[in-house]
């Protein structure tokens, strides 16, 4: 019953952030906005769609958005909504989750390079970089996690329920932060990338799905929010294991914390100069291993 | 050397036989010592065919002394006299050499770079068409090339662009138009119907309706020795005004849309809006198409529409200098726009730039002060805004503050404006001056536009040359990009915001 129930709210995440992006979007913008489910519309419709091949792209083209899909799905399936149980967890399911995402992220890269256009090789380029250099950031955080907690599976790390003490709430905060901070690197939101924007030299991922339609988008951009909402609930895992540590805290906190960030930055900033996306996320693993030290210095009971 | 002198303001054309026909070498002489100062630069170069001649006319602005200067030269049939390239000496000349060369295949000799510029490669070759059109390249294994275009993924004109790219960062551009040929010029000429032309010249570049048609009427106006009220140049002047504003105002827009900041884009959409519906209700057109009409007005201003118009503009004018103070003070936006797509003010003069991105750059090219027309030259004192770093900020911010000047000068005319002085009503019978020379110069929002109309002893008009300010820019955002990361180059290219069929004719 609780992993179903696990499973249920991890799609209600996945669905709902996106809708609260654009609502907020539409908000501090005086629009009206789209329809809550609009993108959910949008893919029904891509699904119903056919697809086009280009006559260059070999099979592995056709393969890539099953695999990215997949890979999210799996690593959707680790995550707990807080109390609850998700559907597949063992030790060391952590270091399996990143490396899923990465799985996703290699099979797109060379989907794209497989397609011989100069604007997704570009991409490719870029997300490549991106993906190596966010990579050190999400490990380390885990590792925090990990040493904090004494497992290394998800489940566990959020399910014993710790001890309510000042050391564990700093550092979950903190991881949460990180976790924030990662969801817009991975999901590709502004300031790293911008999925509104129509031009092409300037996009990362959306660039690379350029020659992808029908099914295939669709699958893309479910892959999308399924990642998000993964790394959305890692955070509010990470802040409900505070205090109040229930489904029904972290679920909406899931949604709100990275909608309403997304959305908010999004329609108040604008985005890097690419060149500086570099240096945003490598201050980002920098931020992490300052976690991990925090976190360590916790441990040994220093006073500070 | 000698030159026919007049002015901006002159009501008159200029009888062709006044315009003194100099040698080739005398005038190379004399232009490339004077390029070489700020105060001089080429409005108009062209050839048309004169009996068995090839005649070149050349329209040169002094904008110290606010002189224009005409004069001319011949070519036989078979004259075997040498042209030197002025582009070797003066890339400013460029254009207008290339297009003498690819329309009349006049050899320019020692011309650096033979680029056609609106027809293929070799247009004696069948097999050569725009498609395989050779761009520069570069060779080397760390560089690769990127093509955008002709077709763009945008609601945008044709216009190829191939980079040749060190990883991210852009060590050449090169622009490659011509996509488009339509033959504007040719359409004045094929048709003695005057409203006809007039709608043609509406129709030049759809973002600058009003400038064109200004230049256009200016041109008819002289030939026809028709002087108009004081009335209808200050309406004139105050539909440049608002086609300027709007169009500042959608290009703010299109910046903070490109960098991905909303809050500017959207607002700034809604202001560009309330600007163009503020022309439909004086005019019933949001561009302005059927406002200016040669010799007269069909949409005199009345009191309410006055009242409309400085109430709306006022507006406009207040909101959004609160949008440029918020992109002023963003850092995230100023981190973007700042030290980007930079085009040095030196740089700017040897090629030629015109218009509010030569003054972004510092280099004060503006027909409004060098070469004051209509109210410019009664009503209004204006003063140039110039900027220094000629990067995209400053493009941005000579926008912002030519916005805020434009309002300025729409209420001082608005005040001026007399509702009991009649307007004519528009005259396309008018008979034009037999074998005169007349041309219309207008400083657009992009800079500056010029209109040559030459009449043939029917008084018909026989040759109709247009010049847009892209046509000099274009060369400015190749250079802009230079060095800048393939990124950046959207908001380059947005910050010029240049013509495709302004340049393509």
């Amino acid at each position: 019953m609780g992993i179903a129930l696990n499973t249920l709210l991890m799609l209600i995440v996945a669905v709902s952030i996106t809708g609260v992006i654009n609502r907020t979007r539409a908000l501090l913008a005086g629009r009206k906005g789209l329809p809550f489910l609009q993108h959910i519309y949008n893919a029904r419709l891509m699904l119903r769609k056919g697809a086009v091949y280009s006559t260059t792209t070999t099979a592995l083209f056709k393969i890539a958005p099953a695999v990215y899909l997949g890979a999210a799905i799996v690593a959707m399936l680790f995550i707990p909504v807080a109390d609850l149980y998700p559907l597949i967890s063992f030790e060391g399911d952590v270091i399996c989750f990143a490396y899923l995402l990465a799985l996703g992220r290699v099979a797109l890269i060379l989907a794209a390079m497989d397609t011989g256009s100069s604007f997704e090789g570009m991409g490719a380029s870029r997300e490549a970089l991106y993906g190596a250099l966010i990579e050190p950031a999400m490990m380390i955080g885990f590792a925090t996690l990990a040493m904090f907690c004494g497992y290394t599976s998800f489940a566990d790390i959020f399910a014993h329920e710790q001890s309510l003490n000042i050391h564990l709430t700093i550092v979950m905060l903190l991881t949460a932060y990180l976790f924030i901070k990662i969801t817009f690197v991975e999901s590709g939101r502004v300031p790293v990338d911008d999925p509104r924007t129509h031009l092409e030299l300037t996009m990362i991922h959306e660039v690379m799905c350029l020659d992808y339609c029908g099914v295939d988008m669709a699958m893309i951009q479910i892959a999308g929010w399924l990642k998000t909402a993964s790394l959305s609930m890692l955070a509010a895992n990470a802040i409900a294991a505070t205090g109040c540590f229930h489904w029904w805290l972290a679920t909406p906190l899931a949604i709100l914390l990275t909608g309403v960030s997304v959305g908010v930055v999004e329609s108040t900033q604008a985005r890097n100069k690419l060149l500086r996306n570099t240096t945003f996320i490598v201050t980002i693993s920098a931020l992490a291993a300052l976690i991990f030290f925090i976190g360590f210095l916790l441990q040994l009971n220093i006073n500070i | 050397m000698n030159y026919y002198i007049t002015d901006n303001t002159s009501t008159q054309s200029i009888a062709l036989k006044d315009i003194p026909e100099v040698e080739y070498a005398a005038l190379y002489e004399d232009l490339s010592e004077r390029l070489k100062q700020e105060q001089y630069h080429i409005a108009h170069y062209f050839a048309r065919p004169e009996q068995s001649r090839l005649m070149f006319y050349l329209i040169l602005l002094d904008d110290e002394k606010h002189q224009i200067m005409v004069a001319r030269f011949a070519m036989e049939y078979y004259d075997d006299i040498a042209l030197p390239s002025l582009t070797a000496l003066h890339p400013a000349v460029h254009p207008f050499e290339r297009e003498i060369a690819e329309l009349y295949n006049v050899e320019f000799g020692a011309m650096p770079w033979k680029k056609p510029l609106r027809f293929d490669e070799n247009r004696r070759c069948r097999t050569s068409t725009i498609d395989t059109y050779p761009f520069y390249s570069i060779e080397g294994d760390s560089l690769h090339e990127v093509n955008v275009g002709p077709i763009h993924a945008g609601i945008i004109e044709p216009g190829a662009f191939r980079f040749t790219c060190n990883g991210e960062n852009v060590l050449h551009l090169e622009i490659a138009l011509g996509y488009q040929h339509r033959g504007v010029e040719d359409e004045f000429v094929a048709t003695d119907n005057r409203l006809r032309q007039t709608l043609l010249s509406e129709s030049i570049a759809g973002d600058s309706a009003i400038a064109h048609s200004s230049a256009f009427a200016m041109a008819v106006e002289r030939l026809s020795n028709n002087k108009t009220s004081q009335r209808l140049q200050a309406e004139r002047t105050i539909a440049l005004e608002l086609e300027r504003m709007a169009m500042h105002i959608a290009d703010t827009g299109a910046l903070s849309m490109d960098v991905g900041y909303q809050l500017g884009q959207v607002a700034c959409e809604a202001l560009r809006t309330v600007t163009i519906n503020t022309t439909q209700a004086w005019c019933g057109n949001r561009f302005g198409k059927g406002l200016i009409r040669p010799a007269g007005s069909n949409k005199p201003l009345t009191s309410e529409k006055i009242e409309m118009i400085r109430k709306n503009v006022e507006e406009v004018g207040r909101r959004y200098a609160e949008v440029s103070d918020d992109i002023k003070s963003s850092p995230t936006l100023l981190s973007r726009f700042e030290q980007c797509g930079i085009v040095p003010r030196t740089e700017m003069h040897r090629i030629g730039g015109v218009g509010m991105a030569a003054r972004a750059s510092g280099l004060g090219r503006d027909l409004r002060t060098s070469h004051p027309f209509a109210a410019y030259s009664t009503k209004l004192n204006h003063e140039s805004i110039t900027q220094h770093d000629g990067d995209v900020m400053a493009r941005l911010m000579m926008r912002c503050q030519e916005v805020s000047q434009s309002v300025e000068y729409i209420k001082q005319l608005l005040a001026t404006i007399d509702t009991t002085e009649a307007v004519p009503a528009p005259n396309y019978e008018q008979t034009l001056a037999p074998e005169h020379f007349a041309f219309g110069l207008v400083e657009g929002w992009r800079g500056e536009i010029c209109h040559i109309a030459i009449t043939n002893e029917e008084g018909k008009i026989d040759t109709y040359k247009v010049k847009e300010p892209s046509l000099h820019n274009w060369l400015a955002l190749a250079l802009a990009v230079r060095g800048e990361g393939i990124s950046d180059f959207p908001i380059c290219n947005k910050s010029f915001n240049l013509s495709y069929c302004g340049h393509d004719l």
